[in-house]
């Protein structure tokens, strides 16, 4: 793994010999994450949020594991048991905010890693597995969302359990069977809490898995950087530790702080009101959305409103909110531009802030009720998440003429360097 | 080869979302104007702060107490409050030998078993109780209120937009129905018109008048004054952890500052010969 002149283990602590001839984790974690790990030395705070992603995913299952211990995953308590954790467990209220705003702050971490991987082009060869474990992660990590916030049996858990499974139901001939097989019901109930409670225990360590995964495929190549070119010699990279970890123990502050923010003054800012009322199948509540991360794929599912032919408007949006993440792995053979970074490719850059521009927009089409203007700009919006992904880049890849690469990390460093300085010595 | 496919199903969405677009828009074209809604009636709550507002936010005990009493006295008639417990009551600066009272006293009691004969009976609340439900079940509380349940109150602030602002215009809320009010949202038998309220109309009477309830501390007991008590009271209800979630706040915000400052400072130093 890694590169030639990366720096070798050497324990020199007898025990720590031992260790290495037997079990050599440390040896491990030194090449993973500590000195033995060459990193180009021009980062930026974009890279930072691998790690933040992780932390964040070490936040929600320490968290997650305290609020399992006092939880109860049974319809008719499960409510009164979440009331129980906020105002009877010693710092209930904490662990329980913790986790709800925790996995918020891990969407948002998760999404900002995902966008710096398409404007730094982190997905071209030879990352690709990167990429696609990442997707797998991705995917993991809204499954997991979907079904922890069902978990508190509120009203929007109930309704948004019955929408989500009801996306199956979509599917001709068998989705209404598909629909009750993974409610084990005709709606939401016991059954389906208690597998959901079962699943979204489980797969925040199938997560963890992945991520290792992803970690493995990434060291392959090691770690790709804003200017996109490859790492030449030994004077383009230094040692993850210190100066990485140094850098990200700054980074985690930061996140943490908004993480407090959020969590002791505005803890229900991001959740729903309709979720502090008890589950109740006989009520509709008057707007049913998802959490805010599943926005923009919200909005996604709701802009096929005709139907087509012998598809149904909801298939069809079904269809095509799960393209819109499935796309995403086919995402390597679409943009073909041999050049990484979108810093030096001027028209990607242009339209991949168009793309920042129409997921937020989706976002808030997403979280809007479902009438007019809204659904006719989702429609709107969902045209160009296609066209953009499926038509705009495959043809920019092939017409676009980038801008001219540097040689080197280093020249690209020193380049910038030297531009800094000019300015200051003529005043 | 990918991108091919790609390309094709990348035209199929786009085309179908462009007709679904194009069918939409001349429906929105064409179709007629909407008449009035409930929402055009409908008003947002007024502002109001309380002492409990914003991050250095505490809670008036004194009137977290004339809340309390508004409740017991009004609300709790109808309205049950089973998340929480009377020996909480102790945070609103009730001695433990006055909780004991007030749920010795309190007019409902808590179902048992009579230890002798195991035949089901009732008993005083005892300071460990939660608040008794008011009815039996569902069906009880329907059957005495004209079809309308009256709902628990333990998380109202938090489980309606705009929270206690809204319950407090709701409160004080009730009105005529304006002139020009169209049929269908009068208000039928056994429903009062209050704008407040996202169907215009709600089953609950209009809880308080004026002087309903005398105040202790010798607060003047307006419609308006009540509102207030008892919508702060219910923020309390809703969480009563919450003076602790912000001293915490504040204490761990503290030094998260001061540990990201010596983050940084760290980083910057580790990186001081490194050009990046």
């Amino acid at each position: 793994m890694s590169f030639p002149w990366a720096a070798q283990y050497t324990p020199t602590n007898p025990f720590m010999k031992w260790m290495d001839d037997r079990l050599p984790l440390p040896r491990l974690v030194f090449n993973s994450v500590g000195a033995g790990y060459p990193v180009p030395r021009n980062l930026n705070y974009f890279w930072n949020f691998g790690v933040l992603s992780g932390l964040a995913l070490v936040i929600q299952i320490v968290t997650g594991i305290v609020l399992a211990m006092h939880y109860a995953a049974n319809s008719e308590i499960a409510f009164a048991s979440v009331e129980h954790i906020m105002r009877d467990v010693n710092s209930g209220w904490l662990m329980r905010y913790l986790h709800a705003n925790g996995a918020s702050f891990f969407f948002i971490v998760v999404y900002i890693h995902i966008f710096r991987g398409l404007y730094y082009g982190s997905y071209k060869a030879p990352r690709e597995m990167v990429w696609l474990l990442g997707l797998v992660i991705f995917l993991l990590m809204m499954a997991t969302g979907f079904m922890g916030y069902v978990l508190p049996w509120g009203q929007m858990s109930f309704w948004g359990a019955q929408v989500i499974t009801g996306l199956f139901a979509a599917i001709p001939v068998v989705g209404e069977t598909i629909q009750q097989w993974l409610l084990g019901g005709f709606a939401p109930d016991n059954a389906a809490l208690n597998r959901f409670f079962s699943l979204h225990y489980l797969l925040p360590f199938v997560i963890a898995g992945v991520i290792i995964l992803h970690i493995w495929a990434l060291h392959l190549p090691g770690s790709s950087n804003p200017t996109g070119i490859d790492v030449k010699g030994p004077q383009d990279t230094i040692p993850f530790h210190p100066y990485y970890t140094a850098k990200d123990g700054f980074g985690a502050g930061v996140f943490l702080i908004l993480l407090a923010i959020m969590v002791f003054f505005a803890p229900n800012f991001l959740g729903h009101a309709d979720n502090y009322i008890e589950a109740n199948p006989l009520s509709t509540p008057a707007h049913i959305v998802p959490e805010w991360y599943f926005w923009p794929f919200y909005a996604i599912l709701r802009a096929f409103t005709v139907d087509i032919l012998f598809m149904p408007a909801k298939l069809l949006g079904v269809l095509a909110m799960f393209a819109s993440i499935l796309l995403l792995f086919f995402l390597p053979w679409l943009d073909k531009s041999p050049v990484r970074s979108g810093k030096f490719r001027p028209q990607f850059k242009i339209w991949f802030w168009v793309l920042v521009a129409d997921v937020a927009v989706l976002g808030y089409c997403g979280g809007a009720p479902a009438e007019e203007p809204y659904v006719m700009i989702s429609q709107l919006a969902s045209m160009y998440y296609f066209a953009h992904f499926l038509i705009i880049l495959p043809l920019i890849s092939r017409t676009e003429r980038p801008l001219p690469l540097p040689n080197s990390i280093t020249e690209a460093v020193l380049g910038k360097d030297h531009d800094a300085a000019q300015p200051a010595a003529a005043e | 080869m990918v991108r091919i496919i790609g390309f094709l199903v990348g035209l199929g969405f786009v085309g179908v979302l462009g007709y679904s677009l194009i069918v939409g828009a001349i429906a929105y074209t064409t179709e007629e104007e909407p008449g009035p809604t409930a929402y055009d009636y409908h008003h947002h709550a007024r502002e109001i702060s309380f002492a409990s507002d914003g991050p250095l936010g505490r809670f008036d005990r004194q009137q977290l107490q004339r809340g309390f009493q508004v409740y017991r006295e009004v609300c709790a008639a109808c309205h049950s409050l089973e998340y929480v417990a009377f020996r909480n009551l102790t945070d609103l600066g009730f001695t433990e030998a006055e909780v004991d009272a007030i749920a010795d006293q309190w007019p409902i009691q808590v179902p048992t078993v009579n230890e002798e004969t195991g035949e089901e009976t009732t008993r005083n609340a005892i300071a460990s109780d939660h608040f008794p439900h008011v009815y039996a079940n569902e069906v009880a509380g329907r059957a005495a209120n004209n079809n309308a349940y009256p709902p628990d109150l333990s998380l109202m602030t938090k489980a309606r937009e705009e929270g206690a602002a809204y319950l407090y215009s709701l409160l004080s809320g009730y009105e005529d129905p304006p002139a020009d009010l169209p049929e269908e949202f009068q208000p039928g038998t056994g429903l009062y018109f209050n704008p407040y309220f996202a169907n215009l109309n709600i089953a609950m009477p209009p809880p308080l008048s004026d002087g309903q309830v005398s105040y202790a501390d010798g607060t003047e007991a307006t419609v308006d004054q009540m509102s207030e008590d008892v919508a702060a009271f219910l923020i309390w209800t809703a969480e009563p952890t919450m003076e602790e979630r912000k001293s915490t706040g504040w204490a761990v915000l503290i030094f998260l500052v001061f540990l990201t400052t010596l983050a940084f400072l760290a980083y910057k130093n580790i990186w001081r010969d490194q050009k990046h």
